[in-house]
């Protein structure tokens, strides 16, 4: 994704306070249910049921949501939706409360593919649709763009109708800039009929990339062979003075049976001892393990957590349908207090836009981050389910049946046993003479 | 079993081995023989057909058409190539960051044991360049993989062409699913060792290098890609890898599928694959083909990058452009079509390939003989060892019971246990010895190398050469009467008891090599089984001797040097197939030591000491 340099376009559409809950509602009237699964593929699975229903919503009011077509949308690297429901004091003393309603939707475009090589975009090249009119129910109908300036020297890009005003705040620790269209602005769009905002790069942006985070990570299975394996998972600091700590959760299916004492975390080649260590080893069929660690990330480093494992032999029947496919196995999970470049001043919510009071700061000199890394596609060894492995099982068969006979034969004499003719007489004779050492009649 | 069991009927079976052992020897050695050559005719040798689903229904529409700008990217990147005089690194960087994949790079660097003549290098250093294009929507959980080995000479400037060119044009599409790797190593197999080591995490070869930035997964296929022309007469498949290892037959077929799709000509070991299969003529060029392949598979090395994926379970194989004096060409447009139909079916695959056979034999691109088929072969040669074990055992055991019947021997002492008899103890020494002799050969050359250059005035490589050879005949003039040292024995039993072992010894290797690969244990099979079973102390022991030369495992591979230039069709002089024969051990060496092939290691501490046992038959008196 970083190749594309993608654009994060973040829509947030508010039915708050002021829309549904605005007088006491009665208890039912938004009734939902909410069920979430994480899927070892690194989604989340979130299954809302409301009474109504949103796209539906959404398409007949206009405004912002003009731009949600679908074909568009589908035509991107990445979309997720999310819904966020929480309780909102009516005033200052809390005696009542409202619920708010956020559904949000983050959609990002590839924009080698749309800008045919190059970066700039412009609204009508990414949903093939302009802004024509605000939402006629909406109290507040904006467009931010990040016009940040990494390069300090000058400006590199320009957006195209000027913005009327700009605002600037902290977002994750650094400070940005965001042109603001207001749609309820009439002159907006009064002007041409129709608003389509364009961003155009002055020069080539190769090294216009915005920083990377301070804290990124990635993991992969080192090894050959389907005995055994290593599972590794890279955690990348990249400030330049601060270290902080990462708390790092994994949880591993049971048929990868993990060795604990093989567990190494190395950072700038030196061993690095977490602080905390909780470990809950797998049960076979029950539970997977799980590995939780608190650990410290020097400043401008890269640690190394890995962790060798045994891949188990299933029972024939644990086998997915398609088990040549691989094992999934769930991303690892960190959070982290990432130290702030610039030290945030806490927020006022019904003031400043929405994707900023979505995950508010409660401390300015550092902000919350959690990363999913990566799943990872594990092999197990896994039998011919075909033809061939029903032969296997047959000659097995029939070489073990045929090994017992040839053992058999191998390791037993035969004597051909003389019939016993000899009488009473001659036995005695023999014995007698064996006892003075001369070979039997 | 009840025949066996019956004393009776069981002494008289074993008179009929033991009389008829001669002739079964015989006929069971030419049924192996013969029963490989009769894999070539159709019966035994089946069409190819895909067996995988997510490649065999659904149609791709080839829409690659940057023919010329893969001629424009092959221009500068051989440009600046000749300019540095190494890997343009930063070029490449650039041209694949601006067709929009997502690049790193890594530096690796290593010293082979001794300097490679063959590749002028010693040590080694370099770097890869690979950009990944990121699929939408995926998680980064599987990969495929087009990669350009890169030598340092200038050829293959036309497959990064191409590679470049694809980049840019896969990049534009929607429907990956996998992400796709694009990978120009340098130092050719080297490099692509050093990376696939990184990628995985391992190291196997003592490479040293600096870790990858950027994964994607698990790889799925892979396809390298030779190409040192703008126009191609025919593409040349290779799939033999290391150790023999061989990829799935599906990743075969799909390059077929798509060659007659294009209409591109398509060879199997520089052969075209013969029309009429009916007449005599289409076998015979098939037997050609397939015994090309068995010397290619039983040699052990890569053949072709692709090699070294399969050690990781990733099918690979190399697409060679052949531009020879044809008249018919295709330009790259073509070339660029068939991979991009194969990559979008490969892009298709909801399971690793394993649906079709991973251990075959191919007489032609669209013909296979399948591991059911052509183990029979191998099967009969080692049943001569078997049978002529079988008869020394029935001999000793017959000795023991014919010395104690007319002797009569009285006295207190009970009779020793047939085991017993067979006097294991005089064993020990040869058999230490002769092992002694293997791992001097595995250890000493490489290991004495400075101490031969001080001494005498020759280079590294030759000296590592010269001592191998130097040890193995060494071998031969070994102290082999340290029986009568050790033991009092009747002298017949000695070495009858010596030869047991050996054929129980030689015969357990040789199933277990063609188990894991077949043309190696077959070849092995053929030339060994006659000597090592005539070999006794009697009879004409200079013809034996002479034999037993001539089937050693060095002489076979001077000999399978010759065969193989002469199916070639590029016959060799004396002189040359000696340099090339020298060349190739300074080769097994390497390639032991850089990519792990054990064909070194199992001639040496293996085959050798087993076939020094017979040598020592042989001279038992």
């Amino acid at each position: 994704m970083a190749a594309a340099m993608p654009l994060a376009l973040l829509v947030l559409l508010l039915l708050g306070p002021r829309g549904w809950c605005l007088a006491e509602p009665p208890r039912d009237s938004l009734r939902e249910e909410l069920v979430i699964t994480p899927l070892p593929s690194g989604d989340v699975a979130a299954t809302f049921q409301f009474r109504t229903r949103w796209d539906s919503e959404l398409q007949r009011e206009g405004g912002l949501s003009v731009l949600l077509k679908a074909d568009r949308l589908f035509h991107t690297s990445y979309h997720s939706q999310a819904v966020h429901i929480r309780p909102v004091c009516r005033n200052a003393r809390c005696t009542s409360i409202s619920w708010e309603l956020r559904q949000t939707l983050s959609v990002v475009f590839d924009a080698f593919i749309t800008g045919q090589g190059k970066k700039d975009w412009s609204l009508f090249r990414m949903f093939s649709r302009t802004l024509t009119e605000p939402c006629p129910l909406a109290s507040e109908s904006r467009v931010y763009v990040d016009i940040t300036n990494y390069n300090q020297d000058n400006e590199t890009l320009e957006v195209n109708p000027p913005p009327t005003t700009t605002y600037q705040d902290i977002i994750l620790g650094t400070r940005k800039t965001y042109a603001i269209y207001d749609l309820l602005d009439t002159a907006m769009i009064n002007n041409s009929r129709n608003l389509n905002i364009q961003l155009k790069w002055k020069r080539p942006p190769e090294n216009e990339a915005p920083p990377v985070p301070f804290l990124h990570a990635q993991r992969y299975v080192s090894g050959y062979g389907l005995q055994k394996g290593e599972l590794s998972t890279l955690l990348y600091n990249t400030h330049p003075y601060r270290a902080f700590p990462v708390l790092l959760l994994d949880t591993v299916p049971w048929y990868l049976r993990l060795y604990v004492h093989t567990l190494t975390i190395t950072s700038k080649g030196k061993e690095n001892k977490p602080s905390y260590i909780h470990y809950q080893p797998a049960q076979d069929r029950l539970q997977p393990h799980l590995l939780e660690m608190l650990i410290q990330l020097p400043a401008n480093s890269v640690t190394k957590v890995s962790i060798q494992f045994e891949r188990a032999l299933l029972k024939w029947t644990e086998y997915t349908p398609d088990p040549n496919h691989g094992f999934y196995v769930s991303p690892s999970v960190l959070s982290a207090l990432v130290p702030s470049v610039v030290a945030a001043k806490p927020v006022d919510w019904e003031e400043s836009p929405l994707f900023n009071s979505l995950f508010p700061v409660s401390d300015g000199s550092n902000y919350f981050v959690r990363l999913y890394t990566e799943p990872l596609l594990v092999n197990l060894p896994t039998p011919d389910f075909s033809m061939p492995y029903n032969v296997i099982c047959l000659t097995c068969t029939v070489v073990a049946v045929c090994y017992g006979s040839f053992y058999n034969l191998l390791t037993r004499t035969f004597h051909i046993e003389e019939p016993r003719t000899g009488s009473l007489a001659k036995r005695l004779a023999n014995l007698i003479r064996r006892a003075r050492g001369v070979p039997p009649l | 079993m009840g025949l066996l069991s019956d004393p009776v009927r069981r002494r008289a079976l074993a008179r009929l081995v033991l009389r008829l052992n001669a002739p079964l020897c015989v006929l069971s050695y030419v049924a192996g023989i013969a029963w490989f050559l009769a894999l070539v005719f159709p019966p035994l040798t089946q069409r190819t057909y895909m067996s995988e689903n997510a490649m065999g229904s659904t149609m791709v529409e080839e829409q690659f058409a940057g023919g010329d700008r893969a001629r424009a990217f092959a221009r500068d990147f051989a440009a600046h190539r000749k300019k540095s005089g190494a890997l343009p690194v930063a070029w490449l960087e650039r041209t694949m960051r601006s067709a929009g994949l997502e690049v790193h790079t890594q530096s690796f660097s290593r010293k082979l044991p001794f300097p490679d003549e063959t590749h002028e290098r010693y040590m080694v250093s370099g770097t890869n360049v690979y950009g990944i294009l990121r699929a939408p929507r995926a998680a980064s959980t599987e990969s495929l993989v087009l990669t350009v080995p890169c030598g340092s000479d200038s050829t293959n400037s036309q497959a990064v062409g191409l590679l470049l060119a694809l980049a840019a044009h896969f990049r534009g599409q929607i429907y990956w699913a996998k992400d796709i790797i694009f990978l120009v190593t340098e130092h050719d197999l080297l490099g692509t060792e050093a990376w696939l080591e990184a990628y995985h995490d391992v190291n196997v070869t003592g490479m040293q290098s600096s870790p990858l930035q950027g994964r994607a997964g698990a790889i799925q296929a892979a396809v390298a890609l030779e190409l040192s022309s703008d126009v191609v007469t025919s593409l040349d498949v290779a799939v033999e890898g290391l150790n023999g290892q061989l990829p799935n037959l599906d990743l075969l077929n799909l390059f077929q599928t798509f060659c007659q799709k294009g209409g591109l000509l398509c060879t199997l070991q520089g052969k075209l694959q013969p029309q009429d299969w009916t007449s005599l003529d289409g076998p015979l060029q098939g037997l050609q083909t397939l015994l090309l392949m068995v010397l290619r598979q039983a040699s052990g090395r890569p053949h072709g990058s692709h090699g070294l994926f399969l050690r990781y379970r990733v099918e690979a194989l190399t697409l060679r452009g052949i531009n020879s004096f044809r008249q018919y060409k295709y330009d790259l447009v073509a070339v660029g079509k068939a991979l991009e139909g194969m990559f979008r079916k490969l892009n298709h695959l909801l399971e690793r390939l394993h649906q079709s056979f991973f251990l075959y034999l191919l007489p032609a691109l669209s013909r296979f003989v399948s591991i059911g088929l052509y183990m029979p072969a191998a099967g009969f040669l080692l049943l001569v060892l078997g049978l002529k074990a079988l008869e020394l055992w029935m001999q000793l055991h017959e000795a023991e019971v014919g010395l104690e019947e007319p002797g009569g021997a009285p006295g207190p002492s009970v009779p020793l246990p047939p085991s017993q008899g067979v006097g294991l103890a005089s064993l020990v020494a040869p058999l230490l010895i002769s092992q002694a002799m293997g791992l001097a050969l595995y250890v000493l050359p490489v290991l004495g190398q400075h101490v031969a250059t001080q001494h005498f005035p020759v280079a590294e490589a030759e000296a590592v050469v010269l001592t191998l050879l130097a040890i193995y005949a060494a071998g031969l003039a070994l102290p082999h009467n340290t029986h009568r040292v050790v033991s009092t024995q009747a002298p017949d039993r000695g070495w009858m008891a010596l030869k047991l072992v050996a054929l129980i010894y030689l015969a357990l290797q040789l199933g277990c090599i063609a188990l894991t690969n077949f043309s190696l244990g077959f070849l092995l099979a053929t030339t060994m089984v006659p000597a090592a079973a005539l070999a006794k102390p009697h009879g004409p022991r200079t013809l034996y001797a002479a034999l037993l030369v001539l089937t050693s495992p060095a002489a076979t591979l001077l000999g399978s040097l010759f065969l193989w230039r002469e199916l070639q069709e590029a016959p060799l002089s004396l002189a040359e197939g000696w340099q090339l024969f020298l060349a190739a051990l300074a080769q097994g060496v390497l390639e032991h030591h850089t990519y792990g092939a054990l064909l070194f290691p199992l001639l040496s501490l293996g085959l050798y000491p087993c076939w020094l046992l017979f040598w020592n038959v042989l001279f038992w008196k």
